[in-house]
């Protein structure tokens, strides 16, 4: 494909959507269009970007167009391409698993609080292990919480004490234990080399060990962590990007009212 | 300089004089002790070094034996001394003998004490000398290539492998980068003690190890002489072994070091005691060296409103100026930290942005200001993140700042690709080049949003700055003035680490390397 600004190529394609046969969207339904970059660490040549069209055709690209290639060091070089992706999936097949509740607001947990579960929630959070990250535990629990979302150390019928960072899972257990906790939060950011995996599954082979996993509503939050790892690892819930005090709070005391009679009878 | 913000030059000057107090204050508590982080800088810069069986460090055995002695306030030089007289031994074969065991350092008989600060004060000065040369070293490469004028294009490697941090810090340097900093493992600002030899293992960084320095210092002086340009080491000189880490620096030529005891005390919940008075003698240490300081200011924003709470971080600069001076540590070399951290959602942002980075370059002009890029407010989005980070970039070139931590359009997602770093650099540099006077062709509207915002911060400052001189500095960390975050005198970590000086305590490299120490005051 050389230059010019305009694709010139027919498109006979079929251009109806098809749930079954999804791909991505560029200008023109189906035509499969995706960007990307990459680096190869070999030089800066006609050879480079050669190897560069057939990664892309390898990960399943046509119509392939490496559109910027720049040395980055001696034997490294940069590369922007498109193409049009062959692959398709069915989206009416994907089932995604996710916390699946209407969240209330700050006065409707407290409503919520008062009047299903009747004393207050006491809740005890941590970014743990070697974390020393505190912005998502602190967003979710500090008082002032984040982008206008107040944190649970607001809500009237919460008790929220957020420890900080780096604390070992014996010391927020122990803490969960004195304070007679009824909910766990763990914040995990630093997930480099998969360090947020074994902290998590610390927790709860502490938790288990000690007979304590069903004593609490365990959950963990960081801008990587999926509901659905969550729940791989044996917590309650998870809560990735974009959630906010008001998730997590809904959430817990939903799961806490449902629990209830049966934990009192 | 003119002040293109007509700040009030009354207040500055108020400000300053309470930020002196709180410091000659705490001042006075420092001088009256000594930790045991100090004391195995002392061992450090006295030559001993390596581990024992089981990987302890050489520092760590001989201060702890001190410390079960209970003697370690006459402070390690004055034991280290007396046995080299007595056994005639030097102070790495010493502290082999405690580690065997087969050495007690209170049971020999005392020398006098001139007569031991002698030998110290000729042992110390291997070590000075040394740095002196680094020092020295430093400056004939910065007069061979000349320094770089405009900001100082910073980088950080982080792979956890110093060998492949070598690998992405050359390609750094080769794409414009001028400063290499070589971010630590997570965690290893709470150990007590500092890892030895070259590692390949860490999660999110790299240890700070003495061999990793000069690994890197090597590697560095190899692009550099390929690139004629001198490229600067930067490490982290913080958490608990803050004067050890600066000893390791200086002795392998480090040339900027983050160094700042608030951050500790907010952010990592370090002993505010223990790491005000291990923050003096690291900086001692770094000034002498010639190692500009970095200060950690920009913290408080990522977890603080940088709208509301942007006094905070001018008072603490005020503070951090004072310590910093305190130690003999000039403002040539007092990088002092703040960061692009307004929320891209309100509206005109980037003004207030700009009178923040101005009012600092006018109320510091000496300092080498450590200018931080977008963090908190990076979400995702690559393509909003790198414009985030264009504005960011403005700012530092329209207001001088120095040390340009360069922003990543992939912050909050990974450890920067080596492809993320060459375009963090190029968008800086195309910014640098089309804006490159553009500061000062630049004058602010009187009275308008940026004046006026500069002068209410500057008033918010003063005001805080005198509330600390008269709740001192230890109260106000116990009542979370800084970054929303309260932490008690008597917590944290560290605190056993303290030690109250004996009348007779005695560290040579106080006295060598801080000689300007009473014309400071």
């Amino acid at each position: 494909m050389s230059g010019g600004l305009y694709d010139l190529h027919k498109k006979e394609f079929d251009k109806t959507l098809d749930l079954r046969r999804l791909r991505p969207y560029g200008d023109t339904m189906n035509d499969g269009k995706a960007q990307m970059s990459f680096t190869l660490p070999v030089k800066d040549d006609e050879r480079g970007e050669e190897a560069a069209r057939r990664i892309a055709k390898a990960m399943g690209l046509t119509d392939i167009n490496v559109v910027f290639h720049n040395v980055l060091d001696s034997g490294f070089t940069f590369y922007v391409v498109y193409g049009s992706c062959t692959h398709t999936v069915d989206y009416t097949a994907i089932q995604v698993q996710t916390v699946e509740v209407e969240t209330m607001t700050m006065e409707e947990v407290d409503a919520y609080i008062k009047e299903n579960i009747g004393r207050k929630v006491v809740v005890v959070g941590a970014s743990t292990g070697t974390d020393a990250h505190t912005v998502g535990i602190d967003a979710i629990m500090n008082r002032k919480g984040f982008a206008g979302h107040y944190g649970l150390e607001r809500y009237e019928m919460i008790e929220a004490l957020n420890m900080g960072s780096q604390v070992p899972n014996e010391a927020l257990v122990e803490k969960a234990l004195e304070l007679q906790a009824d909910v766990l939060l763990v914040s995990q950011t630093v997930t480099q080399k998969d360090i947020h995996i074994q902290n998590l599954t610390e927790l709860i082979e502490l938790l288990e060990a000690e007979n304590l996993r069903d004593r609490f509503i365990v959950c963990c939050g960081g801008a990587r962590i999926t509901h659905e790892l969550a729940k791989e690892l044996g917590y309650d819930a998870g809560f990735g990007a974009g959630k906010f005090a008001e998730d997590v709070a809904t959430f817990v005391v939903t799961k806490m009212a449902r629990r209830r009679p049966a934990m009192e009878a | 300089m003119v002040s293109k913000l007509n700040l009030n030059q009354d207040l500055v000057d108020q400000a300053r004089a309470s930020a002196a107090r709180v410091a000659a204050d705490v001042q006075g508590f420092i001088d009256r002790h000594t930790t045991v982080a100090v004391e195995r800088a002392v061992c450090r810069l006295l030559g001993i070094d390596g581990i024992n069986e089981v990987e302890v460090p050489l520092p760590n055995i001989l201060v702890n034996h001190l410390m079960e002695k209970g003697v370690l306030g006459t402070g390690a030089a004055f034991y280290i001394g007396n046995a080299m007289l007595e056994l005639k031994l030097s102070p790495q074969e010493i502290a082999e003998g405690v580690s065997r065991g087969e050495l007690d350092l209170t049971a020999l008989p005392l020398h006098g004490s001139q007569e031991i600060r002698q030998v110290m004060r000729e042992a110390a000065e291997i070590s000075t000398v040394r740095i002196r040369k680094n020092a020295a070293r430093r400056e004939a490469y910065l007069r061979e290539y000349g320094d770089k004028q405009g900001p100082l294009l910073y980088i950080i490697v982080a792979t956890g492998n110093i060998y492949e941090d070598i690998v992405q810090a050359k390609a750094g340097a080769r794409q414009g980068a001028d400063v290499i900093a070589v971010i630590r493992t997570t965690g290893q600002s709470l150990l007590d003690y500092v890892p030895y030899g070259a590692t390949t293992e860490g999660f999110g960084g790299t240890y700070a190890t003495q061999e990793n320095f000069r690994l890197m210092r090597e590697a560095l002086d190899e692009v550099g002489r390929e690139e004629k340009r001198y490229i600067r080491l930067c490490n982290y000189c913080s958490g608990l072994c803050m004067p050890e880490i600066a000893a390791m620096g200086a002795l392998e030529r480090l040339d900027v070091m983050l160094n700042d005891a608030l951050y500790g005390i907010l952010f990592r919940d370090i002993n505010m005691q223990r790491t005000l008075i291990d923050q003096y003698f690291s900086r001692v240490i770094n000034g002498f060296a010639g190692v500009i300081i970095n200060t950690g200011e920009d913290n408080y924003l990522t977890t603080a409103n940088a709208v509301e709470e942007a006094h905070t971080v001018l008072a603490s600069q005020f503070l951090n100026e004072q310590f910093a001076l305190m130690a003999g540590l000039r403002e040539e070399q007092q990088g002092l930290g703040h960061a692009f951290e307004i929320s891209p959602e309100v509206e005109n942002g980037f003004l207030y942005e700009l009178a923040q980075a101005q009012m600092a370059r006018e109320i510091f002009p000496k300092a080498p200001l450590k200018y931080m890029p977008p963090t908190k407010f990076m979400t995702g989005n690559i393509f909003r993140g790198h414009v985030q980070d264009a504005l960011f970039n403005m700012v530092t070139v329209i207001t001088k700042q120095k040390i340009h931590l360069l922003g990543m359009m992939t912050e909050a997602i990974h450890t920067p690709f080596m492809s993320d770093r060459a375009l963090a650099i190029e968008n800086a540099r195309n910014i640098a080049r089309t804006m490159k006077d553009l500061g000062d062709e630049l004058v602010f509207k009187e009275g308008g949003i940026i004046e006026r915002r500069a002068g209410e911060v500057l008033k918010k400052a003063a005001d805080l700055l005198k509330q600390i001189e008269e709740k001192g500095m230890f109260a106000t960390l116990e009542a979370g003035i800084f970054a929303d975050i309260k932490r008690p005198k008597d917590g944290g970590k560290g605190l056993s680490g303290v030690v109250v000086r004996e009348e007779s305590y005695f560290n040579p490299f106080l006295e060598l390397m801080h000689s300007g120490k009473e014309a400071a005051r």
